[in-house]
């Protein structure tokens, strides 16, 4: 096991040094910092764009091999180079990183949970109006993007907080300080939309995987040694099909990641999505392919853990490698 | 025969469609144009849903961005599932060195940060902000697994009795693919240009919300959901109609998708796993 994610792991690697250097070449080449620079009033002397371009390793008239060159010897040294005003990447990154994760982290793993019970209910249910219900469900919210979904929560929660005249949720910004209770109020709806959104993803496979192993002969003998039906669906059949489970739950990592990147927007986080539609809008290189990077590495751990995970579950797995 | 949800989902689709080109030659007023004495208001004749902040007509221009982004959707889903079934059946096919020279094509693309590449070239691509430049962008992104999945089948097609039969009475390589082994992949692919329509209107309006995709004055539902967003509690009504366009359309399109999975492919059918 320990060989099979070690070879993972490198591999992982090799994919954010590939991913993190093709958009580090592609912001480079496509975006303009210059242009901010040209529009000021009045317009700097070309000499001095260029110098203050150059000291940034921003300068588009550099050619891009020797940028490139600048900027991966700085990675390796730890460091992701400057904005464009020249602000380290790598502080405000880390602190930017903490709020986003924040805000996805919670909403994701309840999510995933609430997708698992919500599906293996349904498909033990089958046919039943339970079943008809959750399905139903999960089409519309796999149909809501994002920022439809919170828009509407938050709605709600105004509607609430005008029926019993209390502030009672919050949802822009993150808490000012204030102890555990604001902190509540603020988290409840960015991490109920994000949990919904992920519940729709996740419950409509475990359905289909759960109804998969609803007949199956282990849960079938396990229910014929006398346990009874919860335990055997529960220990022998919710076991199995948690299996698969989580190389697809690691696969909506690419779908989270965007719409955590819309859910910043909503509520109002500067967290690393926000930054990052900021630095495309703006022409700041530098920040494009930090995010980037580290966008490459949440991909790669989340396909990591779902390997341990399913190492974990399936004792097949362990014995294989 | 079709399945309950495969009939309810084009139904509903085909209402949506209906209202889609049929509403704007009905309703009184243009989508691009402003009215200049009125700014959010209420519905009235004049204005069937009434007015956005910046006065331009909410039932006009709504249903201008769900066409939009409909044809959006629909042309990346064909562009993709299209890309996926000539790569996957030429690497499934013919093997060898161009089979190795595809797949790395795939792998290459999955390595690409998708958010990145799309949102920084759809500017550059498309000054006008009218949003067609992310047909190819989006599709080029979308296509990888089911070119995998057309080359799977491909190559257990290619030792079966009826293909080898044809190849060995000397048909062209070409001819085989086209008339042998295509007709099998049919139901695959178009359920995959189902799924894939829902996808891509979903990215499409995430982008355009985002200010990635189509650009103000042009509008798609990502747009309009953008600016009626923060003032959905005041005025409900420009944020609602959108909103409701935008997940009917996706329902519907992923009813229909799953429908014709149930009644095309065995293999994925509700009942089929069950004894």
């Amino acid at each position: 096991m320990a060989a099979f994610l070690l070879r993972r792991l490198v591999r992982g690697l090799v994919l954010v040094l590939l991913a993190s250097s093709l958009a580090y070449l592609l912001a480079a080449y496509a975006l303009r910092p210059r242009a901010e620079l040209e529009g000021r009033t009045p317009r700097p002397p070309e000499a001095v764009i260029d110098a203050q371009l150059t000291r940034h390793n921003l300068n588009d008239r550099t050619p891009l091999a020797d940028r490139f060159r600048v900027w991966a010897t700085g990675v390796a040294h730890g460091s992701f180079g400057r904005t464009r005003e020249g602000e380290p990447v790598d502080g405000e990154l880390w602190r930017r990183l903490g709020v986003s994760a924040r805000l996805l982290l919670p909403g994701t793993v309840l999510g995933c949970v609430l997708g698992v019970l919500l599906g293996a209910y349904a498909a033990i249910r089958h046919g039943g109006a339970a079943d008809h219900a959750v399905t139903f469900l999960g089409y519309l919210l796999l149909a809501a993007p994002v920022f439809v979904l919170a828009v509407l929560l938050q709605t709600a929660a105004a509607e609430a907080n005008d029926a019993t005249g209390l502030r009672l949720l919050t949802w822009v910004g993150e808490p000012p300080g204030g102890g555990p209770l604001e902190a509540v109020r603020h988290a409840a709806l960015p991490t109920a939309t994000i949990a919904l959104a992920q519940a729709a993803l996740v419950g409509r496979y475990q359905r289909a995987l759960m109804l998969d192993v609803l007949h199956a002969d282990y849960v079938r003998t396990a229910r014929a040694r006398g346990l009874r039906r919860r335990d055997a669906l529960l220990r022998h059949g919710l076991r199995v099909a948690l299996v698969p489970m989580t190389a697809h739950a690691a696969a909506t990592s690419g779908p989270v990641l965007f719409g955590g990147v819309c859910a910043e927007r909503v509520f109002g986080r500067h967290g690393l999505g926000a930054w990052l539609v900021e630095a495309i809008a703006r022409g700041d290189v530098h920040v494009a392919a930090a995010v980037t990077c580290l966008a490459a590495c949440a991909v790669v751990l989340t396909g990591l853990a779902a390997d341990v995970l399913s190492g974990i579950l399936d004792p097949r797995v362990r014995a294989a490698c | 025969m079709l399945t309950g949800r495969a009939a309810a989902g084009l139904l509903l689709l085909g209402m949506i469609v209906l209202l889609v080109f049929a509403g704007p030659p009905a309703s009184p007023w243009d989508w691009d144009r402003t009215d200049l004495t009125a700014f959010g208001e209420g519905p009235s004749a004049r204005h069937w849903l009434g007015t956005t902040q910046s006065g331009r007509d909410v039932f006009a221009l709504t249903l201008h961005a769900a066409r939009r982004s409909l044809l959006i959707g629909l042309l990346v889903a064909v562009l993709s599932t299209g890309l996926a079934a000539v790569v996957g059946t030429l690497a499934g096919f013919l093997g060898g060195r161009l089979d190795r020279a595809l797949m790395g094509g795939v792998d290459l693309m999955l390595v690409l940060p998708p958010f990145l590449v799309v949102a920084v070239l759809s500017p550059f691509l498309d000054a006008n902000g009218r949003g067609w430049a992310l047909v190819p962008l989006l599709a080029a992104f979308l296509w990888m697994a089911t070119a995998r999945s057309v080359r799977a089948m491909t190559v257990s097609l290619r030792d079966r009795e009826f293909v080898m039969a044809a190849r060995f009475l000397g048909v062209p390589a070409r001819r085989v693919v086209l008339r042998h082994v295509v007709p099998h992949l049919a139901s695959l692919l178009a359920v995959d240009v189902s799924v894939t329509v829902g996808t891509a209107i979903i990215a499409e309006s995430g982008l355009s919300y985002l200010g990635f995709g189509v650009r103000p004055p042009d509008a798609s539902l990502g747009t309009l959901l953008a600016d009626a967003g923060s003032g959905a509690i005041a005025s409900p009504v420009p944020f609602g109609f959108a909103a409701s366009l935008l997940v009917l359309i996706v329902f519907a399109v992923s009813l229909l998708g799953d429908g014709l999975r149930d009644v095309l492919d065995p293999e994925f059918g509700p009942e089929a796993a069950r004894p």
